[in-house]
């Protein structure tokens, strides 16, 4: 099997007490070898529960999966042989110092820091100068590093990194996204997951995932591809009333605020410029700026929500 | 093999680095050994009573000055009338009040036979025992040495002899019974939340997720807290030899023996209660309620199991630290050899072997 | 102070042995006003709200809540506040009903006033048919909301979220923020923390925290064109790479 992991029709469902939640339902996807995909999906989602089947910590209720060509439940012990898990919340050793936290890691999986050196190098030498520190009294950026060294310490085929860049901030987050890019040419396999919406445009293919269910998989690009009608950028001077306003036209399908400007889906595909100011016209605000743009992944994300 | 010890290793880190711990596992059996060894005392000295006199004659006299020497009384003196002793009573002032009626000395010669009446604050109905007792002997003392002087054909004397600790003291009691109470909290208590701590922090998920084989991780988390126990065995044993005056009776490999059987017996139980639990709290209120606690009330140590009702008793024989407490007993206090221990040893072993299948069966290597 | 500020800051210090998490920030909030309080994490911005909400006395400095004095009359600002959190949220194990029962009796709510709020929130919200189900049961955008609108039950002068849109769905993010938008347009003043950069474009004015200071405090627009940055994110990358905190 060329795929570096396969997942076909699994579910998986909980007892919360007495609420029986339905965690994963449906799901069925391959990742190529050497590819970064994306689980995209808010909390929730199933992301995690979705993790930890695939590193063979949960068994599916229904459904089978491959890792590495193995098995998750009948060769689960292959698959933690060789494989590199990151899980939420920067799992680490509070106590130990960086260096501590390293080489535990390296020594459990039989190898140590100087073997594997070439893999870490860039994401070490950031954090070298604080090896001797305790891990715990790390920032949230530097932790997030160690946790990614130590998955990679052992050189695993497939790396499983479970929302590294939740709770941290935007700096941090760009400069981890960098460092899985360059891990990438190495031919590692990654799968990443975040409810960071624009984080999916960094990854060679995205499944986008919503209550248990992936919505979509491709590429963004091909994502935004399919982005249905047409987008429209709305700004005005007062964006709250803008809004209103255009969410009660009749021709206006969604108008969602995306920070500087207002998405707009008009009913009627195939708009032009001039209709689109037509209808803007009809709104009390003056001065509206109006253009085309394509799409980006949340409204593609939002769209398959509302289906 | 490295990846064991490399366990073992990040263990004693995490022991070592955290100040709480190590105050727990090395402050705590050197002040129970001391506290239990000199301030807390079954025995009872410099007791405060007061002694009616209403007949100040020389035997009455003689009685209250051997009274007055004993070390066991402290004489209030200025209790001087009946009307006086209620309050001190109620006020706690006294815990025993002894009179003696108008004409004593008359009544012994004449009558041959005379009263002594005892009133005790029984509140405390050991303490009361134990002082009329004291009393009562101190009084049967002189009239033993007063029979010396006259003649009776029969007479019963009674000898008694404690063996093994003559002296009564308490804290050849003790010392068996902090051993099993200080390796309680170290092995259980320490051990389970050491296992579910890794478990909460998350750091439990990515060890699973790695070549290294369940029964290295259990064993890793265990030797540290061996180790830990061996070395607190050793120094209230030297404790109890050189500060306490208990001495070592028998011989010390088989008791070091024993100590250290036990103590694999608690790690089994500590692995126990790890795997029913994913919370640290959770881990330490089973190991205080369910082993701490029945550990001091039913292993015999404070008190009696054979004065316990029966149903008592019945439970008493699942506790680990009752055959714990027999065996040391046994060994260290009355001096005997293994032909006497080898039943309660062998229940001790069956324990851990108990102990140790179950929680390596219910160990999880998956996250539910 | 006018009636019209919320909230007056000056000064405000609060040092934790050797280190000083937050630097003699001074700021003014008006009323009715959309505050975003931005910052990388461990600049200080959970210390100022914790300050803010009473919950922790500062070092040094002065400050105004609602009209009351931070140091005098920290219960008293307690109940013209409101709080919601990303983590603090509502019982899970009890229904919603018994949550707002158990919030709006804190605040002193009347039993005819929980009622009825109980249900013209339930109305706003489309919860009819959960309303007496278990918390846990709810996805969590519903949650989110749900916490909101308890955080508002008291109609509290000023309303502080802390990450209130963390790892929600942008469906519900956006429904979120028009609610927090009908709340200043009711004349409460929102005091909001948050790490989507695209939020920060809705408030009135935004502040930025870098190593226990504000570095950065005025409306979208104009730190937009003071940086000359296109976006409130490339402002925020500009300021928070200086930061010596995050090592």
């Amino acid at each position: 099997m060329d795929a570096a992991v396969k997942v076909n029709d699994v579910y998986k469902s909980f007892t919360n007490g007495k609420v029986e939640v339905k965690a994963l339902q449906e799901i069925s996807f391959e990742v190529n070898r050497g590819e970064v995909f994306g689980l995209i999906g808010p909390d929730g989602a199933g992301k995690t529960t979705l993790f930890r089947i695939l590193t063979t910590l949960m068994i599916a209720n229904k459904g089978d999966a491959w890792v590495d060509g193995f098995h998750v439940v009948k060769d689960y012990e292959k698959i933690r042989n060789r494989v590199g898990y990151m899980p939420g919340r920067f799992s680490l050793y509070q106590d130990l110092t960086v260096e501590e936290n390293l080489s535990f890691f390296a020594t459990l999986f039989n190898t140590t820091l100087e073997e594997n050196y070439d893999l870490v190098k860039s994401i070490y030498q950031q954090i070298e100068p604080f090896k001797k520190r305790r891990a715990g009294a790390l920032s949230g950026g530097m932790k997030q590093k160690l946790a990614l060294s130590c998955a990679l310490i052992h050189r695993p085929s497939v790396l499983f990194l479970d929302e590294p860049t939740t709770g941290v901030d935007a700096v941090s987050r760009k400069e981890f996204w960098e460092l899985l890019r360059q891990l990438q040419v190495r031919g590692i396999t990654i799968i990443v997951s975040t409810p960071y919406m624009d984080e999916a445009s960094l990854c060679d293919r995205v499944a986008l995932m919503q209550e248990g269910k992936i919505m979509k998989i491709d590429s963004p690009k091909g994502i935004i591809e399919g982005f249905a009608k047409p987008l429209w950028a709305v700004r005005s001077a007062n964006m709250y009333r803008l809004m209103i306003d255009l969410r009660a036209l009749k021709e206006v399908d969604t108008c969602y605020p995306f920070g500087q400007y207002h998405h707009v889906v008009f009913k009627n595909a195939g708009e032009t410029l001039e209709h689109a100011k037509q209808v803007m016209a009809m709104v009390s605000e003056v001065n509206v700026e109006i253009r085309r743009i394509p799409a980006t992944i949340e409204d593609c994300f939002m769209a398959l929500m509302r289906r | 093999m490295k990846q064991f010890l490399f366990f073992v290793q990040k263990e004693f880190y995490h022991l070592l680095r955290d100040p709480r711990t190590m105050i727990i596992l090395f402050g705590m059996p050197l002040t129970q050994i001391l506290i239990f060894g000199f301030a807390l005392t079954n025995e009872v000295k410099n007791t405060r009573i007061a002694i009616l006199d209403n007949s100040k004659d020389p035997v009455t006299a003689e009685i209250i000055q051997q009274l007055e020497a004993s070390r066991y009384f402290d004489v209030v003196k200025n209790i001087k009338s009946n009307n006086e002793l209620e309050p001190a009573f109620q006020q706690g002032i006294i815990k025993l009040a002894i009179v003696f009626p108008q004409r004593f000395q008359y009544s012994l010669l004449h009558e041959n036979e005379a009263s002594v009446q005892m009133i005790a604050d029984a509140t405390d109905p050991n303490v009361a025992n134990t002082l009329s007792n004291y009393a009562t002997a101190i009084i049967l003392d002189y009239q033993n040495n007063m029979k010396g002087q006259v003649e009776f054909p029969y007479t019963i004397n009674t000898e008694v002899r404690m063996l093994y600790n003559p002296q009564l003291k308490g804290s050849y009691n003790f010392v068996p019974g902090v051993m099993a109470m200080v390796l309680m909290l170290v092995c259980a208590m320490m051990t389970s939340i050491s296992i579910v701590r890794e478990k909460e922090m998350g750091t439990m998920e990515i060890i699973l997720v790695s070549p290294i084989v369940p029964i290295h991780v259990i064993i890793a988390k265990m030797v540290p807290y061996f180790l830990l126990s061996s070395v607190n065995i050793g120094s209230i044993l030297l404790l109890s030899v050189f500060v306490l005056d208990v001495p070592i009776q028998g011989n010390l490999v088989l008791l070091v023996s024993e100590c250290l059987l036990f103590t694999v017996t608690v790690l089994g139980l500590g692995l126990l209660i790890s795997s029913v639990t994913d919370s640290q709290q959770i881990a330490m209120l089973i190991s205080l309620m369910g082993l701490f606690l029945p550990t001091i009330m039913l292993s015999g140590f404070m008190f009696p199991i054979e004065n316990m009702p029966v149903p008592l008793q019945i439970v008493s024989n699942i506790v680990p630290a009752k055959w714990f407490y027999f065996i040391v007993k046994t060994v260290m206090i009355k001096g005997l050899g293994f032909k006497y221990v080898w039943k309660e040893t062998l229940i001790l072993i069956g324990m851990t072997i108990f102990f140790l299948v179950v929680s390596i069966k219910k160990f999880k290597i998956r996250l539910e | 102070m006018m009636a019209d500020t919320a909230i007056s800051v000056k000064q405000l210090t609060k040092r934790f042995g050797a280190f000083t998490a937050v630097n003699e920030i001074t700021f003014d909030v008006k009323r009715g006003e959309i505050f975003g309080f931005l910052g990388a994490n461990g600049a200080g911005k959970t210390t100022a709200i914790r300050m803010l909400c009473g919950l922790s006395f500062p070092t040094s400095g002065e400050a105004t809540v609602a009209g009351y004095d931070l140091f005098r009359d920290a219960e008293k600002i307690k109940k013209s506040i409101g709080y919601m959190s990303q983590k603090f949220s509502l019982y899970e194990d009890l229904t919603i009903r018994e949550n707002i029962r158990f919030y709006g009796g804190i605040y002193g709510l009347s039993d005819k006033e929980i009622k009825s709020k109980t249900d013209s929130m339930v109305q706003q919200l489309h919860l009819q048919e959960q309303v007496d189900k278990l918390v846990k049961s709810l996805p969590l955008g519903w949650k989110q909301k749900l916490s909101f609108s308890v955080a508002m039950l008291h109609q509290p002068k000023i309303v502080f979220l802390d990450e209130p849109t963390g790892g929600v769905d942008p469906i519900t993010r956006r429904e979120f923020w028009t609610m927090i938008y009908e709340a200043a347009g009711t004349g409460t003043t929102v005091f909001v923390t948050t790490h989507y950069m695209d939020e920060a474009e809705y408030c009135d004015r935004v502040s930025i925290m870098v190593d226990g200071k504000i570095d950065a405090l005025d409306t979208p627009m104009e730190l937009k064109r003071k940086f000359n940055a296109p976006s409130m994110e490339e402002v925020f990358v500009q300021l928070a790479r200086k930061a010596k905190r995050g090592e």
